[in-house]
């Protein structure tokens, strides 16, 4: 909600609630007025609203209705004010001597809101800490005596009120004299803090931006210039550049020790795509803890990719993880050039070794398809042990 | 006849990169226009009524999804393929939802897009290994799943399952096939059901766990 800058009549603040409301600000005008009658409590609302509502920033298109609107509003505002000291005096409760200056107060301090809403509408036009005009100044100044005038009459009136010491009522009616007289300037000061800590934030934000782009791909375009005679190392540069720059992007959590399962796969594959040059696409469904059997399952799809990246003779592998509820599966596969089984020495450890006798150690299986020519796909399948289900 | 393509993606060095590539490499598939905003691609497309979009996820203005939101209400006929180098599964997602009839990463290579494209525009879906994760992931039973309200949209037979999980292994149509022991017809008609699940299912999942799931 905004305080309207056009078509008001002391701040704006029944046109901006009108606005908000989506409702006509003749009706506004008059439940304010309604309300003001009923012991003032119209004008407290009004002056809250006053003080808490910043006004709008650009000025609203002028309409036709403006003068007939305004005429209607200040008659409002006089009959809500009338009534409200009409009954203030029949039914006693406030004697003429203490309405009529509270009365004098309040519009004092309506001149010097009203001269601050002011001077706040030249600093956003001119743009910087404007010198107000002497005319504001003036009024200002005439607003800050009215509110003097009316707090000295009250005191005055107050002499012959015997209950409270005259020496206590004259120090707080002063200090709730300059509080209304400062509000103008304690909001303003509250707002600019405001405004200057959203400023601040957003220009902290687009430098740990720039300095990350620094870092990270304004360095590997550089590498990547450098190493242009070089295709492989060209495609591992930007492959881990696109990695880093995706993790970052996308928030995925980066660390020496990965904590879940897709993460961690993440990571190995990222391990191999480094070390050897390929591309790894990788595909995880599901995801749980890391638990047990888990490292030896990780490290024997990452002995698969690496196999893979040695021996395939291509430059992508694929792996597709699926953890389930009660196991968790990797393929990993190439079409590259496959082997026959049987055929391979006794002496290469790979896949007999680290692949199958690891995932064999923690009750898991290895399947194995390939054929010369044809790929090879390494299927790993480990059950989970915990029953916990993710 | 060659299939009539329509480039949409704001970075103008992407759009020349697959145009020379697409025109260099085979006369299967011909570029007829491109556009580099939604406002450009409404009008593009209306003009040129091409066979298939290749259509960028990310752009200002509301994205991919926005122009298919524009056009499948006056122009059905055209399809829709998906080109990004988004990972965000929202995305991912949104896009398929909005109508589009099937994703590919940018990093394809330039045969594989070709084939892509002919696909689509035989009235085919492309799920790349990612989509088929993706889509996996999303039909998952998982619990505090919310209630299949109906089964005919909001679950996957397991056969589709089957399907989803050799393409996300990266198998081809021809290597599903010979693996399920179907046709290639048949693994065809189990991807378009697949689709035409994840875009009509009213299954708070899969708008949600889009959202949920920001990362890869």
């Amino acid at each position: 909600m905004r305080r309207r800058r056009t078509g008001r009549v002391v701040a704006g603040v029944a046109s901006g609630l009108a606005d908000h409301l989506n409702a006509p600000v003749f009706w506004v005008r008059a439940v304010f007025a309604v309300f003001a009658a009923l012991s003032g409590a119209g004008i407290i609302a009004y002056a809250l609203l006053w003080m808490f509502v910043p006004q709008s920033a650009e000025a609203e298109p002028e309409t036709d209705e403006d003068r007939k609107e305004w005429q209607q509003a200040v008659g409002l505002a006089a009959l809500g004010l009338g009534v409200a000291v009409f009954t203030g005096l029949l039914s006693g409760a406030a004697s003429g001597w203490v309405t009529g200056p509270i009365a004098v107060a309040l519009v004092g301090a309506a001149v010097v809101w009203r001269e601050a809403d002011e001077a706040q509408r030249r600093r956003w036009k001119d743009g910087a800490f404007g010198t107000g005009k002497k005319s504001g100044v003036v009024r200002a100044a005439a607003g800050a005596a009215l509110v003097a005038l009316g707090v000295g009459a009250f005191l005055v009136s107050n002499d012959s009120i015997q209950n409270l010491p005259s020496v206590a009522l004259a120090v707080l009616a002063t200090l709730v004299g300059v509080a209304v007289l400062t509000v103008p300037l304690w909001m303003r000061l509250v707002r600019d803090l405001d405004a200057e800590r959203r400023a601040r934030i957003r220009t902290e934000e687009r430098a740990e931006i720039a300095a990350h782009l620094h870092d990270s791909v304004l360095q590997t375009l550089a590498l990547i210039q450098k190493q242009s005679e070089s295709p492989r190392e060209v495609k591992r540069l930007a492959r881990s550049q696109e990695r880093e720059l995706r993790s970052w992007l996308y928030g995925r959590e980066v660390g020496d020790r990965p904590t879940t399962m897709s993460v961690a796969i993440a990571q190995t594959c990222a391990e191999v795509e480094d070390g050897f040059a390929i591309a790894v696409s990788q595909v995880v469904v599901g995801d749980c803890d890391l638990e047990d059997g888990m490292f030896a399952l990780i490290q024997a799809a990452k002995e698969a990719m690496v196999n893979a990246a040695k021996h395939a003779g291509v430059g992508e592998v694929s792996v597709y993880a699926e953890i389930e509820p009660d196991k968790v599966t990797v393929f990993v596969r190439d079409r590259g050039k496959g082997f026959d089984p049987d055929t391979v020495p006794e002496d290469r450890h790979g896949l007999s070794g680290s692949i199958r006798g690891r995932m064999d150690r923690h009750g898991g299986q290895v399947r194995l398809r390939t054929a010369p020519g044809e790929g090879t796909e390494v299927q790993l399948e480990m059950p989970r042990k915990t029953e916990a289900r993710t | 006849m060659s299939v009539r393509v329509f480039l949409v993606d704001d970075h103008a060095l992407f759009r020349a990169g697959v145009r020379a590539e697409l025109d260099t490499i085979t006369d299967a598939v011909e570029v007829v226009g491109e556009a580099g905003s939604v406002g450009e691609a409404v009008a593009g497309i209306a003009h040129h009524k091409p066979d298939v979009v290749l259509l960028d996820v990310h752009m200002p203005d509301g994205g991919g999804a926005e122009v298919l939101r524009q056009i499948r209400t006056k122009i059905p006929e055209v399809t829709f393929l998906a080109l990004s180098v988004s990972d965000a599964a929202e995305d991912v997602i949104n896009v398929i939802r909005a109508g589009a009839r099937g994703y590919v990463t940018k990093t394809i290579s330039s045969q594989e897009l070709v084939k892509a494209v002919v696909r689509v525009s035989e009235g085919d879906a492309v799920f790349s290994p990612r989509l088929a994760g993706f889509v996996l992931d999303a039909f998952a039973d998982r619990p505090g799943a919310a209630p299949i309200s109906d089964p005919e949209l909001d679950l996957l037979t397991p056969r589709e399952r089957d399907v989803l999980r050799l393409l996300a292994r990266g198998y081809a149509y021809k290597e599903i096939a010979s693996e399920l022991f179907i046709s290639v017809k048949t693994v065809e008609t189990h991807v378009s059901s697949v689709l035409r699940k994840t875009q009509l299912s009213n299954r708070y999942e899969l708008s949600r766990w889009a959202t949920d799931r920001r990362l890869v």
